[in-house]
């Protein structure tokens, strides 16, 4: 009875709200100026999106037409030769954000379980994350700088070590150059660990209070309550999370161009120089010309291409997560 | 924890109620407790003795500390940041509070049903097993019997048996709330708290659920908050009323509906407030 005498009265309030409004709208005609600014605003963005697309494809369109899709699984980058094929990059682009999220995805998660629960004081958790959300703050290029000074000696002295021992299997072959897909694969985890531990611990935070109560109320300890319950329920979120991250390791061009080492040739080793799609631009745009330039182009192009889908993957994902909550 | 729940001599507990003639030796026993969330504090001297296998409602306007203190039998409150509480509760004579008492072990004997049916994103098998599978019960004929046992006494079983493996969030909204109450005694606890159960629920899902609480007091001692003075009427066999965090009236429920001793629950139940 209650709800309903409630219900009446919001619907009382509506009906008088358009007079009210008009009221308003009568006073300050100016509104519509600044509605037709911000509706041009918006327009601006999705123009400009649509004519860097159409730039990129008019620029590339002479080497899709020179290779067509072998573009993509041929291995030689000649510019000498004016023979450009980007598998290697694909690959590397590929196996360095994979790497990142193997190794960032467990990482955040853990981060994320423990600053969503109370395990913390709010105060010290709220902290916690503003540092990690800094991170994502923290410029490419200095990230690129840290892996130089400390990634890359790090590699240098052990990796011999471990190709001597375990050379035998693909990924260790040696010899361990600093500069390599596993530097860049290590500093592409520290930057992509934000996004993923911020959007996981979304996904923890917004599973309803109900399902913790329900499941303390059974006799569940914290961990069977993570693990059971939460973990299950925010499993779309987390899911969204890794994409998303794998999203940003792929598009990630400075810090990846100052450790991967650009190699044109493709390998299965961690410690071997390889190359990415972001890198190969970074690195070659200055100095290319004729039919190179469009090659590059082409491989933006891919690029783009690749990110936009993983990004719109993720993104479709996430809204379903925001649904299905909304549902219960 | 074998002695946190040791059964107490069934003659000793009858006599020390100032306000109700329990049949039954009292159960739940709530003595002297002042509640706080922080500083504000939100019960006052609470004196209680709910018995064995009855029906106990607790009523009272929103904020009156009904749920406060039902939340306080399974120490779901301890799940709030700085609330502490004084006096006591016991069950069986043994303080919830003690030391030696181990707050899992607590909740298990104690099942709790929420005002919103609150089905964890797994199978209704998988739903109403939870509480055994959390104290590592694998054996599939005890699951399969607990199963079968917890949905037969909520009514659901002919209604979902063949879909037991199927999700459990495309069950209708007074089929949820019986699976959660089915979850809730699949462990075959004592004591069943129900905060507003049929709150969220049509008028047939909530007599469904009112008959069947009615069914269930054979087997459980139950204690229901809710804002409907009809539910309560209807299936309680004790009410009490809360009012401003103190108890103010608590007797058999036809009494409290006939002829209230205290002018403030006369009010209440005949709608001049609240």
């Amino acid at each position: 009875m209650e709800q309903r005498a409630e219900y009446n009265c919001e619907l009382r309030t509506a009906n008088c709200e358009p007079t009210s409004r008009s009221d308003v709208a009568g006073c300050f005609p100016r509104i519509d100026l600044l509605r037709i600014a911000c509706f041009l605003a918006a327009v601006m963005i999705v123009a400009t999106l649509g004519l860097m697309l159409y730039e990129i494809l008019s620029k590339a369109w002479p080497a899709i037409n020179t290779f067509g899709w072998r573009f993509i699984i041929r291995s030689e980058w000649q510019p000498n030769r004016d023979l450009y094929g980007v598998f290697p990059m694909v690959i590397g682009t590929l196996t360095s954000s994979l790497i990142a999220l193997l190794l960032a995805l467990p990482l955040g998660l853990a981060i994320a379980i423990f600053l969503s629960e109370n395990f913390l004081p709010s105060s010290v958790r709220n902290a916690m994350r503003f540092i990690i959300d800094l991170l994502a703050a923290i410029p490419s290029v200095v990230y690129g700088l840290w892996g130089i000074f400390v990634i890359v000696p790090l590699i240098q002295k052990y990796g011999d070590m471990i190709s001597h021992h375990w050379g035998s299997i693909p990924i260790f072959k040696g010899p361990a150059y600093g500069n390599s897909l596993l530097a860049a694969s290590l500093v592409l985890t520290l930057m992509v660990l934000p996004t993923i531990t911020s959007i996981s611990r979304a996904a923890l935070v917004a599973v309803p209070m109900v399902l913790r109560e329900g499941s303390y109320a059974l006799g569940a300890t914290r961990w069977e309550t993570i693990f059971h319950v939460l973990l299950p329920c925010a499993a779309q979120g987390i899911v969204a999370a890794a994409i998303l991250g794998f999203g940003r390791a792929m598009g990630e061009t400075m810090a990846v161009a100052m450790l991967i080492g650009n190699s044109q040739r493709w390998t299965l080793s961690l410690f071997s120089p390889s190359n990415t799609l972001s890198a190969l631009l970074a690195n070659q745009f200055a100095e290319a010309d004729g039919l190179q330039i469009n090659a590059l182009m082409y491989a933006a192009l891919l690029l783009i291409v690749m990110t936009l889908v993983i990004n719109l993957v993720g993104e479709l994902v996430l809204k379903k997560t925001q649904k299905s909550f909304g549902s219960h | 924890m074998p002695n946190s729940f040791s059964p107490s001599d069934p003659h000793q507990a009858t006599s020390s109620s100032a306000t109700l003639v329990p049949l039954e030796p009292s159960f739940i026993e709530v003595k002297e407790f002042d509640f706080f969330y922080g500083k504000k504090q939100a019960l006052f001297d609470i004196n209680l003795e709910i018995p064995d296998r009855q029906v106990t409602a607790f009523i009272g306007p929103s904020g009156c500390g009904k749920s406060t203190l039902l939340r306080n039998f399974n120490r779901m409150n301890e799940l709030i940041p700085n609330v502490s509480h004084a006096g006591d509760i016991t069950i069986h004579g043994t303080s919830i509070f003690d030391p030696s008492v181990e707050i899992i072990a607590l909740r298990r004997r104690i099942g709790m049903v929420f005002q919103k049916s609150n089905p964890f994103p797994m199978s209704l098998y998988e739903n109403v097993v939870y509480p055994l599978r959390i104290t590592g019960q694998r054996q599939r004929a005890v699951l399969d019997e607990t199963v079968e046992r917890s949905l037969k006494a909520v009514v659901l079983w002919d209604e979902v048996k063949d879909r037991l493996h199927e999700s459990a969030l495309g069950l209708s909204g007074g089929q949820l709330q019986r699976l959660c109450i089915a979850r809730a005694i699949a462990s075959q606890p004592e004591i069943l708290l129900m905060d507003e159960p049929c709150s969220a629920l049509d008028p047939i899902a909530t007599a469904k659920i009112e008959e069947l609480i009615v069914e269930l007091k054979k087997d459980f001692t139950i204690v229901i908050v809710t804002h409907s003075m009809h539910q309560a009427s209807r299936i309680s066999d004790l009410t009490a009323f809360f009012y401003l965090g103190k108890l103010i009236e608590f007797d058999q429920t036809n009494k409290i509906f006939t002829a209230p001793i205290q002018k403030q629950t006369e009010d209440y139940i005949t709608g001049r407030f609240g």
